[in-house]
C-alpha cells in the first residue's frame, strides 16, 4: 500500500511539473511491464536525443556551406567554445572583482586602525598637535569607509546580462500581471466595462514592442525629467525595456482573465446564490479559485511573449541584458561574434523553456484534475 | 384530458385526484405559476399555471420527462428563477431569492473543484451558521461527513471521488445547512444504476431519521415510488403543467427488493408509467396537430410489374 503510494505521488508530480519524460522510470522503478515502459523511453528520451543529433548534423553541415569572404556560420563546436569561453570570463571578472574588494577591505581596515592610533594619540597630545591628529583621524576614516564601500565596476560579463534581462522580464511582467488581473476580473464581471474596454484591447493587441518603445520611453523621459541620474533607483534603459515587456505581455494575462471569470461555472454561481455569499466573497471564494487555471495558461503565454519582446527591447532601449549583447556583438563582426550570437540564442531558448515550464506548473497546481498537456 | 387506464387491483393504495383540502398549512406553495424564456417571435413557455403545495414533513416527487421544465421548476422553488406570473411561496412569505432555508443538491454535483470534501461542506456551514464557534462548527461538519460515510475520504478533492461519492458530498454539504426544505433536483440521474440504487437507500435512510421535507424530481417511477409520500407527473412541455397527484401509501421503512414484488407497488408503478406515456403521447398529437408544415404528400405510383427484367439491359 505504502510502495503504491509511493508510485501515485511519483507519477502525479510528473503530472503536474510537466515531465513526461520522468514518467517510464517511475514506473520502471515501481516494477510495471518493462516492454512498455521501454517504449515510454524510446518516446520521450531516445527520439529526442536523436532528433537532437540529427540537428547537430544539419547545423555542422550548414556551418560548411554558408561561408564568405569574411565570416561564416559558426558551426556547432565553434557555438560551444565561444559559450564556455564567456562562462569562463566571466569567473575570471568575479575572481578579479573579488580580489579587488578583498584588497580594498584590506585597506578599509587598516586605514581604521591607524585613524584609531592617531586618536590615541591625540588623547594624550594637547593644543594644535591634538587638532591636527584628529583632522588625521577623520580624514583617514573617511578613506576607510570609501574604500569598504568599494563596488567593482568591470564591464558587464555575459553572466550578469542573463541576470538583467530576467530582472527586467520579471518587473515587466509583475507591471502587466498586476494590472491586467484586476482589469480583467473587472471585465469578466461586467459585460458593460468589457464593451467599453473591448476597442482598446482589440486595437492594443497587436501592436509590435518596437512601436511601443519610443512612446514608453518618453514617459520615462518625463517622469525623470527632474532627477539626478546617479540618484535614481533604477537606471533609464531598464524602466524603458521592463515597461515595454508589460505594454506587450499585458494582453493575453487580460483577455484569459477575462474569458475564465466570465465562463465560470453556472452551477458554481448557484451554491454561491443559495449560499448567500457577498460579492467580495463570491469574487474569492467562487470566482477567483474557478478562474485560476484560465488566468495561469494567459499569464503562460504572457511571460512567453515579454521573454520574446524582451530581446527587441534590449537591443533598441540599450538595457544591458541578452539583446544588448547579441546586439554588441553583431557590431563586433567576426567568426567568434557569430558563435556567440548563436550561443545566446540557445541560452534565450533555454531560458524561455524553463520560465515555460514553471507556468505550467503553477498552471497545473492550480487546476484540479485537468491538467494541461505539457 | 385523457386520464390513464388504472389498474385498479388495489384502489385503496391508489389515490387519483386533487390534494386533501383538509391538509395543513402547506410549507411551500405554488399558485397558477408561468414561467417561460425569451421575448417576442423566440418566446418559449415552459411551465403553465403550475399549482402545487408541499406539506410539511412530506416527500414528494415530482416525476417527468427530460426536458418537460423539471429544472426550471426547481429553480423556481429555489428563488435562483422569478415566476412570470403567479406566486411561490414558502411559510406565506412570497419567494424573491435564494435562500439558505431552501437546500438544494443540484443533478451535477457543483461541487467547488478546488475544495477537498471538509472545504466544499465547511463553505456552507462557516457561511450558513456564522455565530457558531470554530469548533462547534468543525464538529457539525465532521458529523455530515460522517453521516455520508465518506470519513475515508474528507481529505480528498471532487476528482479523486466517484459520481456517487460526489453526490455524497453534494448531499452532505446540503444536508448540513440544516434547511427546512431539501430540494432534489434529478440528484441520481447521472449515476449508473447499481450506484444509484445504494443511494436511494441511503437518502431514504436519511430522511426517515430527519423527517425534513422534501422534494425531489426524477425520471424514474421506481425511485419515486420508493421514497415518496406523493408523486405528482409533469406533464411534457412546452407549457408544462403538473398532473394530479398519486398518493403512495407503502409502509416505511421501504425496501427495495420486496417492494419489486409488492401488488401495490406495481398497481401504482403501472398507474404512473401509463399516465405519463399517454400524456406524452397526447402532447406529440397537438404538437403534430399544431404545426403548420403541410403533410408531405408522396406520388401515387404502382409499377406495372415487379418482374425483373430478362437479358442485358438495353437503353431505349
Amino acid at each position: 500500500m505504502k510502495n503504491l503510494n509511493w508510485r501515485g505521488n511519483a507519477l502525479k508530480f510528473c503530472n503536474v511539473a510537466g515531465l513526461p519524460i520522468l514518467e517510464p522510470f517511475v514506473r520502471l522503478i515501481a516494477g510495471e511491464d518493462v516492454k512498455e515502459q521501454f517504449k515510454g523511453i524510446v518516446k520521450f528520451v531516445v527520439l529526442p536525443v536523436v532528433a537532437v543529433a540529427v540537428f547537430i548534423g544539419l547545423w555542422s553541415l550548414a556551418a560548411r556551406t554558408v561561408v564568405s569572404d569574411s565570416v561564416k556560420l559558426p558551426n556547432p563546436t565553434e557555438t560551444w567554445n565561444a559559450g564556455t569561453e564567456l562562462f569562463a570570463m566571466h569567473a575570471k571578472d568575479r575572481a578579479k572583482d573579488r580580489a579587488k574588494k578583498r584588497e580594498k577591505t584590506f585597506e578599509a581596515v587598516s586605514l581604521i586602525a591607524e585613524a584609531k592610533r592617531s586618536e590615541q594619540l591625540a588623547s594624550t597630545a594637547s593644543g594644535k598637535e591634538k587638532e591636527t591628529l584628529l583632522a588625521n583621524a577623520s580624514t583617514l576614516k573617511q578613506r576607510a569607509v570609501q574604500a569598504a564601500n568599494y563596488k567593482p565596476s568591470s564591464a558587464p560579463t555575459f553572466v550578469d546580462q542573463i541576470v538583467t534581462s530576467l530582472k527586467t522580464v520579471f518587473v515587466g511582467f509583475a507591471i502587466a500581471t498586476l494590472i491586467a488581473v484586476p482589469v480583467g476580473v473587472l471585465c469578466g464581471m461586467n459585460p458593460w466595462f468589457n464593451a467599453a474596454l473591448n476597442p482598446f484591447i482589440q486595437v492594443f493587441k497587436p501592436v509590435s514592442p518596437l512601436a511601443w518603445l519610443p512612446l514608453a520611453g518618453l514617459v520615462i523621459v518625463w517622469a525623470y525629467a527632474d532627477a539626478n541620474p546617479d540618484d535614481t533607483l533604477v537606471p533609464k534603459s531598464f524602466l524603458v525595456s521592463a515597461i515595454t515587456v508589460s505594454l506587450c505581455s499585458l494582453w493575453p494575462t487580460l483577455v484569459n482573465t477575462t474569458l475564465g471569470v466570465a465562463s465560470v461555472d453556472k452551477d458554481y454561481m448557484n451554491v454561491a446564490a443559495v449560499l448567500k455569499l457577498s460579492w467580495w466573497q463570491t469574487l474569492f471564494k467562487i470566482i477567483l479559485p474557478a478562474s485560476l487555471p484560465l488566468m495561469f495558461a494567459g499569464l503562460r503565454i504572457s511571460l512567453g511573449v515579454g521573454w520574446m519582446v524582451l530581446i527587441a527591447a534590449d537591443m533598441l532601449s540599450q538595457n544591458p541584458g541578452l539583446g544588448k549583447f547579441v546586439w554588441d556583438e553583431f557590431q563586433g563582426n567576426g567568426t567568434l561574434a557569430y558563435a556567440r550570437i548563436a550561443f545566446s540564442i540557445l541560452i534565450i531558448g533555454g531560458i524561455g523553456l524553463v520560465l515555460d515550464r514553471i507556468m505550467i506548473c503553477l498552471r497545473n497546481l492550480v487546476s484540479f484534475g485537468n491538467p494541461a498537456a505539457a | 384530458m385523457s386520464v390513464a387506464v388504472l389498474d385498479r387491483t388495489d384502489a385503496a393504495a391508489i389515490q387519483l385526484g386533487v390534494p386533501k383540502a383538509t391538509s395543513p398549512e402547506p410549507l411551500i406553495s405554488l399558485s397558477n405559476v408561468c414561467k417561460g424564456y425569451g421575448s417576442g417571435v423566440t418566446r418559449n413557455e415552459v411551465l403553465t399555471n403550475i399549482n402545487l403545495n408541499l406539506r410539511s414533513g412530506e416527500f414528494l416527487a415530482i416525476v417527468g420527462f427530460s426536458g418537460s421544465g423539471k429544472t426550471t421548476l426547481m429553480k423556481l422553488l429555489a428563488g435562483l428563477e422569478v415566476a412570470d406570473s403567479g406566486q411561490v411561496t414558502m411559510e406565506n412569505e412570497v419567494i424573491t431569492g435564494p435562500s439558505q432555508e431552501r437546500g438544494m443538491v443540484f443533478q451535477n454535483y457543483s461541487l467547488l473543484p478546488w475544495l477537498t470534501v471538509r472545504g466544499n461542506i465547511s463553505l456552507s456551514v462557516d457561511r450558513v451558521f456564522r455565530h457558531w464557534t470554530k469548533s462547534e462548527r468543525r464538529d457539525h461538519v465532521e458529523k455530515f461527513i460522517e453521516m455520508v460515510g465518506l470519513g475515508f475520504a474528507a481529505h480528498r478533492r471532487p476528482h479523486e471521488l466517484s459520481g456517487g461519492m460526489r453526490q455524497r458530498v453534494s448531499l452532505a454539504r446540503t444536508l448540513a445547512m440544516k434547511p427546512k426544505v431539501l430540494l432534489l433536483d434529478e440528484p441520481l440521474s447521472a449515476l449508473d444504476a447499481l450506484t444509484r440504487s445504494t443511494l436511494q437507500e441511503e437518502i431514504l435512510k436519511i430522511w426517515e431519521e430527519e423527517r425534513q421535507t422534501c422534494l425531489m424530481i426524477t425520471n424514474d417511477v421506481d425511485e419515486a415510488i420508493l421514497v415518496a409520500d406523493r408523486i405528482v407527473p409533469l406533464n411534457p412541455g412546452p407549457r408544462a403543467s403538473l398532473g394530479p397527484a398519486f398518493t403512495v401509501k407503502l409502509e416505511r421503512p421501504r425496501n427495495k427488493t420486496e417492494l419489486n414484488h409488492n401488488p401495490t407497488f406495481k398497481a401504482l408503478r403501472n398507474a404512473v408509467t401509463n399516465y405519463l406515456v399517454s400524456v406524452r403521447q397526447k402532447s406529440r398529437d397537438e404538437e403534430a396537430m399544431a404545426s403548420e408544415a403541410p403533410p408531405i404528400i408522396l406520388p401515387d405510383l404502382k409499377p406495372k410489374d415487379l418482374a425483373l427484367p430478362r437479358g442485358p439491359y438495353r437503353s431505349p
